[in-house]
């Protein structure tokens, strides 16, 4: 339990996806603007995230065992493209408000790099089933973290006199590095409770 | 005659005029990730160029087979392809690179430039063109990485590729090479570029939304101004 709890934290905290692996940039800069669309983009990035891990889990076991490890790439996106469309057409047809809130980002979601990074990233640590799921939930709970934090901090800077340079793109570039700045102070807590 | 020069003008709009990362601000993942060091940053773009290069020219030369409604899954496999390709050359003859690039090389599969490449040039350009289109994208991707990887290096290891070039007596900034330096001198990198364009009567480099977006045939949020960056700007 212990562990799953320092996974979770370290995905959360001081790994954080977007803020200490850059990815998932993307939308964190596109669609952190609002502080209601920041919520629903990262709750369906959370969502995909755990089923695509729970999903390839087992598909990574069978290209293991028949020797077919290269093709991790090539199936996994494909995996990840299809099951994204497969979960739209089922929220669609079944579960219109669901779809409504969420079901819209998830075209955007199939080319994200944080969910292909977070499948490829429980490979590379070797984690086990449950351990995978716990940390792409941690993942997209940082995501969301970030995205939500960073949404508050952009819509202070609307009302902010910038340089014209700087205006629009790079001003959000340097709040996103004072934001991470921010995260760095959680170095080594993760050690300090557990370790 | 006529033909060279615009074969000449396709390579070179992705180096300045249209730069993928400052200018279109696409691939950013990347440049913010693995331009920690020059080595990498050298690395990572020469790899994306290459895939650049190979994809644009299967994807240019099917352009007539794949059929519109799947050209999305289909460009994407070609590109996965491409990138099993080179990750496996990589691991095999550069090990050290592959670790410094890590869980970003796999990655360049969802790399953004790629597929908007594909989306918008390959996929309605004669093979020659589309290959020089992608070399174009590929170095101007790759000088980026290099521009910000040299500031980052300079900066946060007093090195260049390795080598001291700040004396040791000064203490290097080491924020530079941790994740928010990458930030910062990405924001300082768009805004120079900005102030540049902006001499020279250009549009400022924003995030495109839809226009720039490579899923946006497929995107439900397409012109939704409450939901979409791209759909506010238009």
């Amino acid at each position: 339990m212990k562990a799953f709890l320092a996974i979770l934290l370290t995905g959360i905290l001081t790994e954080n996806f977007v803020l200490a692996k850059f990815l998932g940039i993307c939308p964190f800069l596109g669609v952190s603007k609002k502080l209601a669309t920041a919520t629903g983009m990262s709750a369906a990035v959370i969502f995909v995230m755990v089923l695509s891990t729970a999903v390839t889990y087992p598909i990574n076991l069978l290209l293991v065992k028949n020797d077919m490890a290269y093709l991790q790439t090539i199936v996994f996106i494909l995996v990840i493209a299809a099951l994204v469309q497969l979960v739209e057409i089922i929220l669609k047809k079944y579960m219109p408000p669901l779809y409504n809130s969420l079901g819209i980002y998830l075209p955007l979601i199939t080319t994200n790099c944080a969910v292909l990074g977070v499948v490829l990233l429980n490979i590379d640590n070797g984690y086990n089933f449950m351990q995978s799921v716990v940390n792409s939930l941690g993942a997209g709970l940082g995501f969301m973290l970030a995205m939500v934090m960073f949404a508050g901090v952009r819509e202070r800077l609307e009302s902010c006199d910038i340089p014209k340079s700087l205006k629009g793109l790079p001003i959000t570039l340097v709040a996103a590095s004072l934001v991470s700045v921010s995260f760095l102070g959680f170095t080594g807590i993760i050690d300090g409770i557990f370790g | 005659m006529a033909e060279k020069k615009s074969l000449a003008k396709e390579f070179s709009k992705g180096i300045i005029i249209e730069n993928p990362v400052l200018r279109l601000v696409l691939g950013t993942c990347p440049t913010l990730a693995v331009t920690t060091s020059v080595e990498s940053a050298l690395g990572m773009g020469a790899a994306a160029a290459i895939v650049l290069v190979c994809s644009n020219i299967v994807i240019s030369a099917l352009r007539k087979v794949i059929p519109q409604k799947v050209r999305i899954p289909a460009f994407i496999v070609v590109i996965a392809g491409f990138v099993s390709i080179v990750q496996m050359l990589v691991k095999a003859f550069l090990p050290q690179i592959d670790e410094q690039l890590g869980v970003y090389l796999p990655l360049i599969v969802v790399n953004c430039i790629i597929l908007g490449r594909a989306e918008a040039f390959a996929s309605k350009n004669p093979v020659l063109a589309s290959a020089v289109d992608g070399l174009g994208m590929g170095v101007g991707f790759t000088a980026a990485l290099l521009a910000m990887g040299t500031i980052r290096e300079l900066l946060g290891a007093g090195t260049f590729f390795g080598a001291q070039i700040i004396p040791a007596s000064i203490s290097p900034m080491i924020i530079f090479i941790l994740p928010p330096g990458g930030f910062f001198v990405f924001g300082m990198l768009i805004a120079l570029s900005n102030k540049l364009a902006e001499r020279k009567g250009k549009p400022k480099a924003e995030l495109k939304g839809c226009e720039g977006c490579p899923m946006a045939a497929t995107c439900s949020m397409k012109g939704d101004e409450n939901k979409c960056e791209g759909g506010e700007k238009a």
